[in-house]
């Protein structure tokens, strides 16, 4: 739905093809669809849709994949300016 | 263990001598489904726990699947109902009772935390594959290789939502692209507007309503009977407008509402339904203050939509960071403008 759109010009996502090793990791763990295999090579084909959880860094063995992962949460961001900590939801249940 | 942490299963729970694992209904009773409606209200979500450790389904044998949840007792609940007439293991990490996406996003669902159940509940003795599946929202705080170097059990995710766990199960442990997308329907945002509004039943809420409607009598006049009715409604009427504006009317309305900043679709319903609120009350507290409540109304809004960010899967951190900064200077401002004309409105114009 693209109405559903977010804000994408500032997302962090970088992929590195040249150390992909193919292995797809990346296309089953991103929850919006941002990669696709291309020539036994992952792309981003939806980079904008991209939130930043971090799954596909974190699943990517060979390390091709960097994005400043984080929860896109305004009152953990608050939060953190306030406590000066990293962003922190604190909540106990979310 | 308190009460929380036991876990209460529609079902009795019977731990049998020959499989280190005890047995859980597929079933949902109503008490089940009553507590995933308190859980959406926000009634209690951070003590709604099952014990973490294995259960199983059916009558599972060394070959039968084991499946990775969390022990927040409504995600153990949806996967255990996933589960009807199925033989499977489920092995619930302690999560501290947090949900499995943010359990992952916020270091309490990780490498280190799989890898421990799997070693303490001996999973290695009770079946002879080695294949975990996970869901598919714990792959944030968890590297499937590093578990597999660690335990030697090899991490598939499976699909996003637990009700296609039987699909995903029958065609060989396959999801299908659609199966592992997060998905933001109507239904999906109307469901967690309730955590949104409940807000409004946090005693802060309620204090500093009351404080407002109740000094809405004070002004230059002493103190009047009639001003704190008529303006403390209109005062009421702003802020719990300005909450459901936020929290309600604007994420059931994302789609279709102009800009990407949550906070400015925020801005929009919260300002239309301000200027509403001040065209209907200037004539019974006057321009200034009706202004003022109506600004009030705008500026909570869009702060309260801001925040929605963070119960919306479509948000990223990075993006958050550019409309909080577009968008809190605006509000402060404005925030600050309604309550210096508010007060003032209670010293100038007109008397009660």
């Amino acid at each position: 739905m693209s109405g559903l759109g977010y804000i994408a010009e500032a997302v962090t996502l970088e992929l590195n093809a040249e150390a992909c090793t193919g292995c797809r990791m990346c296309t089953y763990v991103c929850p919006h669809g941002v990669f696709a295999m291309r020539d036994g090579v992952a792309h981003m084909v939806d980079r904008g849709s991209c939130i930043e959880c971090g799954a596909c860094e974190r699943n990517c063995a060979a390390g091709a994949i960097r994005v400043e992962a984080g929860v896109g949460c305004a009152a953990a961001i608050i939060n953190g300016w306030l406590r000066g900590t990293e962003p922190d939801c604190g909540c106990d249940s979310c | 263990m308190s009460e929380c942490c036991t876990p209460s299963l529609s079902a009795p729970a019977a731990i049998d001598a020959a499989v280190p694992a005890i047995r859980v209904s597929t079933e949902l009773s109503w008490s089940d489904r009553l507590g995933m409606l308190r859980m959406r209200l926000d009634l209690g979500r951070g003590s709604y726990r099952v014990a973490p450790g294995l259960y199983r389904t059916g009558e599972p044998g060394p070959d039968s699947p084991v499946l990775v949840t969390a022990n927040y007792r409504y995600s153990f609940d949806l996967v255990r109902a996933s589960l009807a007439g199925l033989d499977a293991w489920l092995l619930v990490l302690d999560t501290a009772g947090i949900n499995v996406w943010c359990a992952a996003g916020k270091d309490k669902l990780t490498t280190t935390v799989v890898a421990d159940h799997v070693i303490r509940y001996r999973l290695a003795d009770v079946v002879t594959h080695r294949t975990l599946v996970l869901p598919q929202l714990a792959a944030p705080g968890v590297a499937a290789h590093d578990v597999r170097a660690f335990t030697g059990f090899r991490v598939i995710y499976g699909p996003v939502r637990a009700d296609d766990i039987p699909g995903y199960l029958a065609a060989g442990m396959k999801a299908t692209p659609e199966m592992r997308r997060v998905h933001f329907g109507l239904w999906d945002r109307f469901v967690v507007t309730g955590v949104e509004l409940a807000m409004i039943w946090r005693p802060a809420t309620l204090l500093a309503l009351a404080a407002l409607v109740a000094t809405s009598g004070l002004g230059a006049w002493g103190f009047s009977q009639s001003a704190l009715l008529v303006r403390g409604s209109v005062a009421l009427f702003s802020l719990l407008g300005g909450l459901v504006a936020g929290a309600f009317v604007m994420p059931l309305l994302l789609p279709w509402l102009p800009f990407r900043a949550f906070a400015a679709k925020g801005a929009i319903v919260g300002g239309a339904a301000g200027v509403a609120l001040t065209a209907f009350s200037s004539g019974e507290v006057g321009l200034l203050a009706a202004a003022s409540a109506g600004i009030a109304l705008g500026v909570v809004s869009s702060y309260v939509a801001m925040n929605f960010t963070g119960s919306s899967p479509i948000a990223s951190p990075s993006g958050v960071m550019v409309e909080m900064r577009r968008s809190l200077p605006w509000q402060v401002g404005l925030g600050a403008l309604a309550v210096v004309g508010w007060i003032s409105s209670a010293f100038v114009g007109k008397g009660w």
